[in-house]
């Protein structure tokens, strides 16, 4: 590969980093609708809430007994505060082709409700103290403005780009191998290609006690099947082709195969401690990140 | 050309393309529809799944044959079809074409010259000489036999009579021709007398063939005019089942534009030569009927002049305050009442009402003062040719009209108190009338013995006073004068219309002196009667075709001989002027029936059916480009892009361009019912759209809110918030406009201005919202604020105040002291109260009884309220949970204005409750 000149990098970095400020922007936007509070583990510990008092035991440092609460009483009481550990969040949105699709140009396509979702739900954890990784990148979880940017860089779809193997770019499957133990995990996706990769990414997580979130999100196109006639249908890579005569005609079966899709996911999930839910892109950001959020604040 | 059956074909070579289809079959039935390309992403699911139906691959056969018979009719087409071509006749000798040439050959004249071509060029073809012999219209030298070219060059020139032919002078016409000769009658298919001889007379010289189109003829035949109304009767010749035809009455709108003023349709029953059209119409509209027509006959028998016999006149009584009810036999205007019943049609009212109604004649009884302003526009209406009638009496004696000198609207000068004679203060006998001179208007009627006069007022002796007297006493003085007026005139009768000083009124002779004055109208009969001695001069005249044109160029007639004259060559039909009345000749007289001929078994007789030839390439074509379209559909209902987004726009767009006409009309009334209905069912909030799609949501969405929290919180449950265009839609059904102005907002129409004020008088409210309160304080000139005062300039809006603290808006749901929007700042501003130094030491304001017409603000109402789908509010308010207090304030200044608006003074009337309770328990 030649060598760039400096000004073609420059104007190609520019290009590179001109979607992010929008996205941080709108992510932060939609993250502050969200009322935060700091998430104490609800055990005494480490931290600088207060948690509770109880009778000094012996082998308490005399410094830790709180004097003023003992004053009104006969007992000594030492003052304890909440255990506020931080926590490692993977975040892994799909990037594949298919993620690209809209059905009208009034909807986001499933790829930029992934990307929003994602990065606004690392601002917020990364507001409540946890430490977040984006799988694709491979990085380590951690925490501030910094890793903040670096994720919205890794979530910089190119639909242009030219993946070496179509039939893989079609369709994403996340990578658990990197991901720490005891974490939490989120994916999101459509999770319309092979089920298979993502079975054994989401064993390979749960033997190390990850626990998560899958999210699927759809078209509305995606769960109507408005079409009609003689069709030839191709994947968004073109990695797939199927022609019916009568799209009508096969619209019920399609969505048969949807719903078992949909049954499936709740299962694999199901069996390995996660959530799963589906979102749609004609509908509000905002429930949608209320619900990430809170499912990962009910599986700590 | 090629002869095939009735069809031949002018290029019957292009027909081999024929022998092409079946190729064409194969190649197309080889091609399916192409399939769409989609890109979907759950196409991954869709593998394996397999089409239940494996049919259109290839193209369906009907489809196919679809396609065929469209190529089929462009071969058939491009070969020239003609349907009935025409084959040629042979004859030989001079040959004779007559022609009836009455008005009942006018409707299918251009059939019978395309006959008479015909005729010509095959007489040419076999090169014989030609007659043609006009039968309504024989000169001296009536047949020159010439060659077919010559005569066609005259063609042009033969037209239609607008009356029947007289066989007398046709017989005598062909007595006058040597020789035999061939003869091709075009007859108009009426029987008339003589018709057999002249037929006698032909057949003697040589063959005779006749030609008569079927179809069927109609005539407006006699008029009868009575209370109900006219009466026509339509005739008819030809067809013998049900058919109906529409008769039009013509004439000139009150602008003067000729116009179809009234419609009629009159079916034939079957076997039915005559049915009877009537049309009851309102005399102003009658009287302006200057024609009857039938609807698409081309003829004069289907036209119907109308004349003065038609018209009603028009008498306007002017009626004054009349302190003496119940008097009713001294009443001015009893015995005119009684005089005119029947003959014209009365209107009373006052003076200036009834010229506006321009009536033909206006009675004056015994009013003798007219303002300024009523002298004027009548002056200028006998002017133009009204009639004035005025009657003296007490008020005209004891004022001043008309004393010194000579007064417009009266004929002569009066001498001051007039007369009583043979009263019981006075000398002499009731007078009689002398019988009325030759050049009197009442010449002629006769003169009872008991009409007397016992009073009158007198005219003073004048140089022209003996040219206007037309009636007089026995001893000489004048009982009526009369003087012209521009076109019309004014005439005085010197005597009460009451009994009080004469017993005229109550005499026949009475009526005869009206009807003498044209005051009534007379029948037709009447003024025919009175023709002997006149000359009558044409107006205007009818050709065969039924049009008029001026006649004023033709010899005057003699009343004697039109009086009894038939519509002839000497007195063509059209509108005649006698010397005081426009009369109508029409074609067909009260006797005249229309009768179909019989002709004898061995003449021959043809019609037009059988010889028109037509070429039937445009059909085929057209047929093709049909069935094209209909591939075009079809094609694309099989590749499933039929309801597709594109195709569906442009498809509605081709169906609605002749819709649309009809559609354009009807749909404002629908439209408006639908809309009043969906406003009026429920109580609604409504906005005034202004243009601007952003501020519109807004204000949609801003209502919507309002909606709901009114919803959840009070007994008002509001349908969902409506746009109103001012221009268009009803606003009486909305309790509350709120109206955002924006800088651009066009100012509405001067229409919608109207309906605003009216909404405002009857107790609508408008929300002016400024929406700049951030900005502006009062008296600032923000571009919305001074947009505020350009919209609100022609609105009835009262004297304003900044609200009150006690205004009854604070108080009405919630207790409020500030009405906060999305900007906290800005004031209020309300209808100001009457006096309000009269509250009387009350807390609560019991003064403004009506709810105020308007509220002007500048808080953004609209976008603190606005929510969107799912309740969550779309638009920031302040910061934080300042904020959104701030959200919940103009929420609440939202419920309190509807309900405000919604009850009324109610709420401010219920702080009497506990003093009206205090003082019923004492």
């Amino acid at each position: 590969m030649s060598l760039s000149p400096p000004s073609s990098l420059r104007a190609r970095a520019e290009a590179l980093a001109g979607p992010l400020p929008p996205l941080q922007a709108q992510a932060e936007q939609l993250a502050r609708t969200l009322l935060l509070g700091g998430h104490g583990r609800r055990q005494a510990g480490m931290g600088d809430e207060f948690w509770q008092y109880r009778p000094a035991e012996p082998g308490d440092a005399g410094r830790s007994i709180d004097w003023r609460r003992s004053g009104r009483s006969d007992g000594h009481f030492v003052r304890e505060k909440e255990w506020q550990s931080a926590q490692s969040v993977h975040l892994w949105a799909d990037l594949s082709a298919s993620m690209g699709f809209s059905s009208d140009k009034n909807h986001p396509t499933k790829q930029e409700r992934a990307g929003l979702l994602t990065m606004a739900l690392a601002i917020l954890l990364m507001r409540g103290g946890e430490r977040v990784a984006l799988a694709s990148l491979g990085t380590p979880p951690r925490i501030g403005a910094l890793q903040l940017r670096r994720i919205a860089e890794g979530l910089r779809f190119d639909p242009n780009a030219e993946a070496a193997d179509v039939e893989a770019a079609d369709y994403g499957a996340p990578d658990a191998t990197s991901f720490l133990p005891k974490s939490r995990a989120v994916f999101l996706s459509d999770f319309l290609g092979p089920i298979e990769p993502l079975e054994h990414a989401i064993g390979a997580a749960a033997d190390r006690g990850i626990t998560g979130l899958l999210y699927q999100i759809l078209d509305p196109a995606e769960e109507a099947f408005p079409f009609q006639g003689r069709t030839v249908f191709t994947s968004m890579a073109g990695g797939l082709r199927h022609e019916t005569l009568r799209a009508s005609d096969l619209r019920d079966r399609y969505l048969d195969r949807l719903s078992e899709r949909k049954t499936q996911l709740a299962h694999l999930a199901h069996q390995a401690g996660w959530r799963f839910a589906t979102h749609h892109t004609n509908t509000p950001a905002q429930p949608a990140l209320l619900w990430l959020y809170e499912g990962l604040e009910g599986a700590r | 050309m090629w002869i095939l059956g009735p069809v031949g074909f002018t290029a019957p070579w292009v027909l081999l393309g024929l022998l092409a289809l079946p190729i064409l079959w194969f190649v197309l039935r080889a091609v399916p529809p192409a399939p769409i390309r989609r890109r979907f992403p759950g196409v991954a699911l869709l593998l394996g799944l397999t089409d239940d139906e494996t049919e259109a691959d290839r193209t369906p056969w009907w489809l196919l044959l679809l396609r065929m018979l469209a190529v089929a009719a462009l071969i058939l087409a491009f070969a020239g079809p003609v349907l009935n071509p025409r084959v040629d006749r042979g004859g030989s000798g001079p040959l004779v074409i007559l022609l009836d040439a009455s008005w009942a050959s006018a409707p299918d004249w251009a059939l019978r010259m395309g006959r008479v071509e015909q005729a010509l060029e095959e007489a040419g073809a076999d090169n014989r000489t030609v007659c043609i012999l006009s039968a309504t219209d024989i000169s001296a030298q009536p047949c020159d036999f010439l060659s077919a070219s010559d005569w066609r060059a005259r063609l042009p020139g033969l037209a239609p009579a607008p009356y029947a032919p007289d066989m007398a002078d046709l017989l005598a016409a062909l007595g006058t021709i040597q020789g035999g000769y061939e003869t091709l009658w075009l007859s108009d298919g009426l029987d008339r007398l003589g018709r057999d001889d002249v037929l006698d007379v032909l057949e003697a010289k040589g063959a005779v063939s006749v030609f008569e189109t079927p179809r069927a003829l109609y005539g407006l035949g006699p008029t009868t005019v009575d209370e109900t109304g006219v009466d026509l009767l339509v005739q008819r010749r030809g067809t013998v089942g049900e058919a109906s035809v529409a008769v039009l009455a013509h004439g000139p709108d009150p602008a003067g534009v000729p116009r179809v003023l009234a419609r009629q349709e009159v079916t034939f029953g079957s076997g039915e030569d005559a049915v009877s059209a009537l049309f009851d119409l309102p005399p102003e509209l009658r009287n302006r009927i200057t024609r009857f027509e039938i609807e698409s006959q081309r003829s004069a028998g289907a036209i119907r002049l109308a004349d003065d016999s038609l018209k009603r006149r028009e008498v306007g009584l002017v009626t004054v305050r009349d302190s003496r009810e119940g008097l009713q036999l001294l009443s001015q205007l009893h015995y005119l009442r009684a005089a005119l019943n029947g003959k014209a049609d009365v209107i009373e009212g006052a003076l200036a009402d009834l010229i506006q109604a321009n009536p033909d004649v206006i009675i004056l009884a015994d009013i003798a003062h007219l303002s300024g302003g009523e002298a004027a526009p009548l002056l200028d209406w006998v002017d133009a040719g009204g009639l004035l009638l005025r009657f003296a009496g007490p008020n005209l004696a004891a004022s001043d009209v008309a004393r010194d000198a000579e007064d417009p609207l009266l004929p002569v000068r009066l001498r001051a108190g007039g007369r009583t004679i043979g009263g019981a203060m006075s000398w002499g006998e009731p007078k009689t009338l002398r019988p009325f001179a030759e050049t009197s208007p009442f010449y002629g009627l006769p003169v009872p013995e008991d009409v007397t006069v016992s009073a009158q007022v007198m005219a003073q002796p004048d140089p022209d006073l003996a040219a206007r007297v037309i009636a007089t006493l026995g001893d000489g003085t004048p009982m009526v004068t009369r003087k012209p007026v521009g076109q019309g005139q004014v005439v005085l009768f010197h005597v009460t219309a009451n009994a009080e000083w004469s017993t005229l009124p109550l005499s026949g002779l009475f009526v005869s002196m009206l009807d003498r004055l044209a005051v009534t109208s007379r029948a037709a009969k009447a003024q025919v009667d009175d023709l002997a001695g006149q000359t009558v001069q044409p107006l205007k005249r009818l050709d065969g075709f039924g049009t008029l044109s001026d006649a004023a160029a033709m010899v005057p007639v003699e009343g004697a001989v039109f009086a009894t004259a038939k519509a002839s060559a000497a007195t063509p039909p059209g509108l005649y002027q006698t010397r005081d009345s426009v009369l109508a000749l029409n074609i067909l007289g009260p006797e005249d029936h229309l009768i179909a001929t019989q002709w004898p078994a061995d003449v021959p007789v043809t019609g037009s059916q059988t010889r028109s030839e037509r070429p039937l390439t445009p059909a085929l074509l057209l047929a093709a480009l049909l069935l094209l379209g209909a591939d075009v559909i079809a094609s694309l209902w099989l590749s499933g892009r039929l309801f597709g987004a594109r195709v569906v726009p442009i498809l509605l767009l081709a169906l609605s361009i002749p819709l649309s006409s009809t559609r354009a009309q009807d749909a404002p009334d629908t439209l408006s019912d639908a809309f009043a209905l969906a406003a009026s069912s429920e109580v609604a909030l409504a906005y005034v759209r202004t243009g601007d799609a952003r501020i519109d949501s807004l204000s949609e969405a801003g209502l919507a809110g309002l909606s709901a929290v009114l919803n959840a919180r009070t007994s008002v449950e509001p349908s969902p918030p409506m746009g109103v265009s001012l221009d268009t839609d009803p606003l009486g059904v909305f309790p509350i406009l709120y109206w955002p102005v924006t800088a651009d907002q066009p100012i509405p129409s001067a229409d919608a201005y109207i309906k605003l004020n009216a909404y405002l008088r009857t107790g609508g409210m408008i929300l002016f919202d400024t929406r700049d309160a951030d900005v502006a304080s009062f008296g600032a000139a923000t571009p919305t604020g001074l947009k505020l005062q350009a919209l609100a300039r022609p609105l009835d809006i009262p004297a304003l105040e900044q609200i009150p603290e006690d205004h009854v808006l604070t108080r009405t749901f919630y207790l409020l002291r500030e009405f906060p929007g999305r900007h906290a700042e800005g004031t209020v501003w309300v209808e100001a109260s009457a006096n309000a130094e009269q509250a009387e030491g009350m807390p609560f304001r019991n003064l403004n009884d009506n709810v105020t017409p308007v509220v002007i603000g500048g808080g953004d109402w609209a976008a603190a309220w606005a929510v969107d789908d799912t309740g969550v509010p779309l638009v920031p308010v302040g910061r934080g949970f300042n904020g959104e207090r701030q959200r919940e304030l103009a929420y609440r200044f939202g419920v309190n204005l509807v309900m405000y608006v919604l009850t009324g003074n109610y709420k401010s009337d219920q702080v009497h409750v506990p003093a009206l309770l205090d003082r019923l328990s004492q």
